[in-house]
């Protein structure tokens, strides 16, 4: 079965994000009143999978090897 | 003896750590595609640049190539290891060293000259040096923001692995004289054996005295001593 992989990779809560601080600063001036802004990374990745849970058991694999560093990131994923 | 620089699409200051080894300090060294061996090799630079466009992550990508297994199994076996700014950010996506490089605090390119306070001289780059001395190198990136969580620190730190801290010309490490937001202001570390050293600031930008400063041609002069030592 083919499924689609949307994976959200983002920096653990508390940890600094300035990419994510300059967006929120850039839309004060705005004039929005924004509390707080953060960046993430989202890919989205076609692959073949026995079903469902093998597909997220891969994707998980995924995230641990290489695409999250388990050091500062969290991640998400959503299987369809 | 002879040593390996690793080449990956993108890496750059790879013909200058050549030179430094190769013509100044009459090392044989090698420029090594990544595809290639390095095996029998008697130590290893991997040195600064972009490899795989930094896409995903800077490191991410060249720390999961089958050379790395190669790097791991020499540093396994006590040979001198060092990655110099986006070899120091491969060597921590592959796990070789601990922690994570982040984008800067301030997330610009960062490119100036800095000092860094020697806090470890029991390791294979830094015999040359006087625990405690200031020296002078500079620093090109983005992505130099250590981050260790406390438990990893404090393991760090019990066991002398940092080696390199970013310090005012006073040696005091002042918020403004870090570059990147690292914490505890860390410049450079090393594995628990000390033979594996990533570090942000280009010690071959900086050793030869016409460059501004040759302070960092003695972490070269260490680890080919080291090497020799066997």
């Amino acid at each position: 079965m083919r499924y689609c992989a949307e994976i959200t990779i983002q920096l653990k809560q508390g940890m600094l994000d300035p990419e994510g601080e300059t967006i929120q600063r850039a839309l004060t001036h705005l004039g929005y009143a924004v509390k707080s802004a953060h960046a993430a990374k989202r890919l989205l990745i076609e692959l073949e999978a026995d079903d469902a849970d093998d597909a997220t058991r891969m994707v998980d694999e995924m995230c641990r090897k290489m695409l999250a560093n388990p050091v500062i990131h969290n991640y998400s994923i959503v299987i369809r | 003896m002879k040593f390996a620089v690793i080449r990956f699409g993108g890496s750059n200051c790879d013909s200058d750590v050549h030179h430094i080894l190769n013509d100044l300090l009459d090392v044989s060294t090698d420029l090594v595609w990544y595809k290639d061996s390095i095996e029998g090799y008697d130590g290893v630079v991997i040195p600064g640049g972009f490899s795989y466009g930094d896409y995903l992550r800077a490191g991410a990508i060249a720390a999961q190539t089958p050379i790395m297994n190669s790097v791991r199994r020499l540093a396994d076996n006590g040979k001198p290891v060092i990655g110099i700014c986006n070899g120091f950010q491969i060597l921590a996506e592959s796990g070789l060293l601990p922690g994570a490089l982040r984008t800067n605090e301030y997330p610009k390119f960062c490119c100036k000259w800095v000092n860094l306070r020697v806090e470890n001289t029991d390791t294979a780059f830094t015999a040359g040096f006087k625990e405690g001395e200031i020296v002078r190198m500079p620093v090109a990136h983005k992505e130099g923001n250590f981050f260790a969580d406390d438990a990893a620190l404090h393991d760090m730190n019990s066991h002398h692995q940092i080696v390199f801290r970013y310090v005012n010309p006073d040696g005091n490490t002042a918020d403004y004289a870090n570059p990147n937001g690292s914490v505890e202001n860390i410049a450079g570390i090393v594995n628990g054996s000390g033979n594996v050293l990533g570090m942000m600031p280009h010690p071959e930008r900086a050793s030869e005295s016409i460059l501004g400063s040759d302070d960092g041609r003695r972490i070269f002069e260490s680890m080919v001593e080291y090497a020799e030592q066997g």
